[in-house]
């Protein structure tokens, strides 16, 4: 569903009016009453609606009929599929009608909003675990019962694109120990982050940055493949779900998970392959079956996960889909201001004004922030290990020198001046010695308490006057008294300063 | 009391001291630090009332006394804006304290040396004098005279310095005529006195001496611009510790000589951070005024172009991270509450807000952290320069507020650059960044900044507190 009551009313504050077919939300949970109350006009059949709405938006690929309808100045926002459909864009874009295809709104942060792929791959990445869940015979999590001890279920899951990372989040939380692999190695963290594993292939070949293709998946060289599919014969033994989401765009799903791969696998493990449409990671996959192998390894190959869980599903297209209104009225006033200039607008339209406009150019926005290449070189062990003995060196060669010189001047000292200075000396070169220790490790955020703390114990001098307050000279007592005093203010001062700053430091 | 207890008590002392700065290595350990300072500084005074030496009890207290409730409203009344001046206007009182201590050092040993009265009619310190050699003399009047140096710079240097960071003397770099030959000439003139003193003794040198020091005080922090001031400051605190080691060492007091000991290498050590994070040589900010670097500078391309608060908002709503690097600027408009609140919304918001602070930002070390701190923001999302600066590639959103010269590309495009090779916080590289300003002058170091003219930063004038204020109803 293209509309939801919820999204009709926030299209209705961007100031358009809202038509729905008879009977179009009743499989996703919403009646036709439900939209009379948002103040919706139902309309009794889809050609009277194509009739008479300005913009038509709907989920699937439009049918040749469906084409046929589009009239001049009328606008169809929905999935198109261009890339294939070369010759119902043509046809369109002959009669002067304009087609936004929601999978080619380009992937920027700005318009993640209305970035429908995404929130379909969402639902399928979920939706595949759930149902892998279903044809799996045991627990996903590990359980200790009284019953006997349940081992966890193991998943891998190919391809950590957004069907990928939705899948990975919705196995970890169900319990399961969770795999994940990608070609591109940057998507690492994301990985981690979700709670999955990620499984590093040793390679040394340069991987392509996902950055350069809009942080969509490039082919990879036929060495890269194969170290890929050892890396998962390895793994197959173990693993009792494997979800595969690996789609390269504009290409056939490559098959990463080989028939040999599903014979090593336990009876009764489980794969789903959501690249079946594009025939499939699995090489076994049939497209919107469910089969059994030969030794008991279910592979379902629905391509439908997203109608599987309708409501979900119409709710967030309808969401999309208001968003790219918003996008095209904004000025709020329900008149569609299609700017061609617009990154996002421009890489959705694919027939405007009688001219196919597909492709779009590239978005003038990255998508990505491309990864620096130039990382510093790489040491290898022995030169690592020789600069560290060259540092350690240097280091003792600097400190030695320090002390020799240091103990010479002491000598030096100690040649001349008698005892009683020698012993203040020394006292104060350790000192000067513990502090160095000391101040080195105060934080870096603390250096004004430190000066505030470092100025109230400066005041130490008081001590000094306190012992030339017992004079019996006039001039000595006075200057004694003044030093007390200003040594009194700093020390109250200065501490209750500090106590102020500090208290003032919180954690959040 | 005995002696051997003061000795007893000033060790004990001694060891708080360390334990209170060494406790300054966390912000929770700090809080018990301070305790341990306190405790310290109580058991000193204490040990020396009822030790050996000391007299007038009443009067003593009631000074104390005075000068701590002085203290206490001072530090009380303080804004945390006004830090900087505080801490200068506290070294003053060192070097000054210093001064008087070590003159009447001199008219002891004068006393002593007239033989009108006997040792211990002039107390205790008397006494020790009066049984030293020619030779201890010697050395104690060389202790005496650099005691009576240190504080004397310490003085008018930290007079001056509160005059700069309070805005009472022109904080822009001036000099006499005759620049440093007149600070290297009243240095020769000291030199000179210090060998008549020690000949003849007299208190003419001394005071000569006091007054050539008391010049270079005045004359070399003059010499140096607002921006280097977070160097000088420490850097007095540094001789505030060094003229209280010499008074200790020509008292004979170990506990003075510890302390200052410890305070002044605390304060070397903070002038040696803040020059790194300059990238300068201690010498050329002492000696005032930036190196002449050779060379034409880059030329400046682009425009700079400025924005409203609502397109600020607009980018704050949309973005997942947001980096803050305050400067003095917002300091000066007093704007660390408004930023905070932007904090807070921003954060409730669900958004990842951090503030990057670079070691020189401010006019006192951690200056930025205190007013942070003051405002409420916890100190876990402010960080150093290094812990932020690889993240800036991953940041949707900068706002630099107040700061100039810590954000400026050229320190690392341009090697003709003034502050060429300064570590500086690489800003530019997140997708957007924004710049609270109040017009269009360069930084304090008179540069270009070629950040006000890429691409992706936005120019946001206006005073930073009303332009942080305004920018708060839009956030939602």
């Amino acid at each position: 569903m293209a509309m939801t009551p919820d999204s009709a009313l926030q299209l209705q504050k961007l100031g358009h009016e809202c038509l729905i077919e008879t009977g179009a939300g009743a499989k996703a949970g919403f009646s036709d009453a439900d939209y009379e109350a948002a103040g919706v006009t139902v309309v009794k059949t889809a050609a009277a609606l194509w009739k008479e709405a300005e913009i038509v938006a709907k989920v699937r690929v439009p049918t040749d009929t469906e084409a046929k309808r589009l009239a001049e100045g009328q606008t169809l926002i929905s999935f198109f599929n261009p890339a294939e459909n070369d010759k119902m864009m043509a046809g369109v874009a002959k009669k002067g009608a304009t087609v936004v295809a929601m999978e080619m709104v380009p992937r920027i942060s700005r318009a993640q909003k209305m970035d429908a792929l995404s929130s379909m791959a969402n639902i399928a990445g979920y939706r595949a675990v759930i149902e892998a869940g279903n044809n799996f015979g045991r627990f996903f999590t590990g359980q200790v019962t009284a019953a006997g001890k349940v081992p966890p279920a193991k998943v891998l899951v190919v391809g950590a694109g957004v069907a990928g990372l939705a899948a990975i989040g919705t196995s970890t939380s169900l319990g399961a120990i969770t795999y994940a692999f990608d070609v591109r190695p940057e998507v690492a963290e994301q990985i981690e982050s979700m709670g999955a594993e990620f499984v590093y292939l040793e390679f040394d070949e340069e991987q392509t940055d996902g950055a350069a293709t809009g942080g969509y998946a490039a082919p990879s060289s036929p060495e890269f493949r194969e170290a890929q599919l050892a890396k998962f014969r390895e793994l197959a033994p173990e693993v009792d779900i494997v979800i595969c989401t690996a789609l390269i765009p504009g290409r056939a799903a490559p098959v990463l998970w080989t028939k040999d791969m599903v014979e090593m696998m336990k009876p009764g493990s489980v794969i789903v392959d959501l690249a079946a449409e594009r025939g499939g990671n699995c090489e076994l996959t049939k497209a919107d079956e469910k089969v059994v192998s030969d030794n008991g390894v279910t592979i379902i190959g629905y391509t439908d996960f997203p109608s599987r869980m309708a409501t979900q599903s119409s709710t967030l297209y309808a969401t999309n889909i208001r968003h790219m209104m918003t996008d095209l009225t904004p000025d709020k006033d329900g008149v569609v201001n299609h700017n061609m200039e617009d990154d996002v607008i421009r890489g959705a339209t694919v027939t405007h004004a009688g001219e196919v406009t597909f492709p779009p150019p590239p978005p003038k926005v990255q998508a990505i922030a491309a990864v620096k290449k130039e990382k510093p070189k790489e040491l290898t062990p022995e030169e690592k290990k020789a600069k560290e003995a060259a540092d350690f060196k240097a280091q003792t060669k600097q400190q030695v020198t320090l002390i020799g010189v240091g103990a010479v001047l002491l000598l030096a000292v100690g040649l001349v001046a008698p005892a009683s200075f020698m012993q203040h000396f020394i006292v104060f070169v350790l000192s000067v010695f513990v502090g160095f220790q000391v101040i080195w490790n105060v934080s870096h955020s603390l250096h004004t308490p430190l000066m505030a703390v470092t100025n109230a114990i400066s005041s130490i001098i008081i001590v000094g006057a306190l012992l030339q307050m017992g004079s019996s000279s006039f001039l000595v007592v006075l200057l004694a008294a003044l030093s007390v005093f200003m040594a009194g203010i700093n020390i109250f001062g200065g501490f209750l300063v500090t106590r102020r700053m500090l208290a003032m430091f919180q954690k959040s | 009391m005995d002696y051997g207890f003061t000795t007893a008590a000033y060790v004990v002392a001694a060891v708080l001291f360390i334990l209170s700065l060494g406790g300054l290595s966390g912000q929770e350990s700090a809080k018990r630090a301070v305790w341990y300072g306190i405790v310290g500084m109580a058991l000193a005074v204490l040990a020396t009332l009822i030790g050996p030496g000391s007299g007038l009890w009443l009067l003593t207290i009631l000074l104390i006394a005075g000068g701590g409730v002085i203290g206490y409203m001072v530090a009380t009344k303080v804004q945390m804006t006004e830090m900087p001046q505080l801490v200068a206007a506290m070294h003053s009182l060192v070097g000054l304290a210093a001064v008087f201590v070590g003159y009447n050092a001199h008219f002891t040993i004068r006393l002593v040396a007239g033989g009108d009265h006997a040792g211990e009619e002039l107390g205790y310190f008397a006494s020790i004098v009066a049984h030293k050699s020619s030779v201890e003399l010697k050395i104690l009047a060389v202790e005496l005279f650099l005691g009576v140096f240190i504080g004397a710079i310490t003085f008018t240097g930290s007079v001056v310095a509160f005059g700069k960071l309070a805005g009472k003397v022109t904080s822009a770099a001036t000099k006499l005529p005759g620049g440093h030959m007149l600070n290297a000439g009243a240095a020769a003139l000291s030199v000179i006195c210090l060998i008549w003193y020690m000949n003849t003794g007299g208190f003419f040198p001394l005071f000569l001496m006091t007054l050539a020091a008391l010049f270079i005080g005045y004359h070399l922090i003059m010499g140096i611009g607002g921006a280097d001031m977070p160097v000088v400051v420490s850097m007095l605190n540094s001789y505030s510790g060094w003229a209280a080691a010499a008074i200790g060492f020509s008292l004979g007091n170990d506990l003075l000589i510890v302390v200052g000991a410890l305070v002044g290498s605390s304060g070397a050590i903070l002038s040696y951070i803040m020059c790194k994070a300059m990238n300068r040589h201690f010498v050329s900010v002492i000696l005032g005024g930036f190196g002449g670097g050779g060379g034409e500078q880059m030329a400046v391309e682009g425009e700079q172009v400025a924005i409203e608060a609502d397109g600020v908002a607009t980018a704050l709503n949309e973005a997942d991270s947001v980096v803050i690097v305050p400067g003095y600027g917002m300091a000066v408009a007093q704007a660390q509450g408004a930023v905070s609140e932007l904090t807070r919304k921003l954060r409730a918001a669900g958004k990842e807000v951090r503030f990057a602070i670079h070691p020189v930002a401010g006019r006192l070390p951690g200056h930025m952290n205190v007013l942070l701190a003051e405002a409420k923001v916890p100190y876990d999302i402010v960080l150093e320069m290094d812990e932020i600066n690889d993240d800036f590639p991953d940041t949707d959103v900068v706002i630099v507020i107040g700061s100039n010269d810590i954000v400026n590309p050229a320190a690392q495009d341009d090697p003709n650059s003034p502050i060429a090779g300064m570590p500086v916080l690489e800003v530019w590289k997140a997708k957007q960044v924004f710049v609270s300003k109040r017009g269009q002058g360069t930084g304090y170091s008179g540069i270009e900044n070629p950040l006000f003219f890429k691409d992706n930063t936005r120019m946001f004038y206006g005073d930073a507190k009303d332009s942080v204020n305004k920018l708060l109803p839009m956030i939602d």
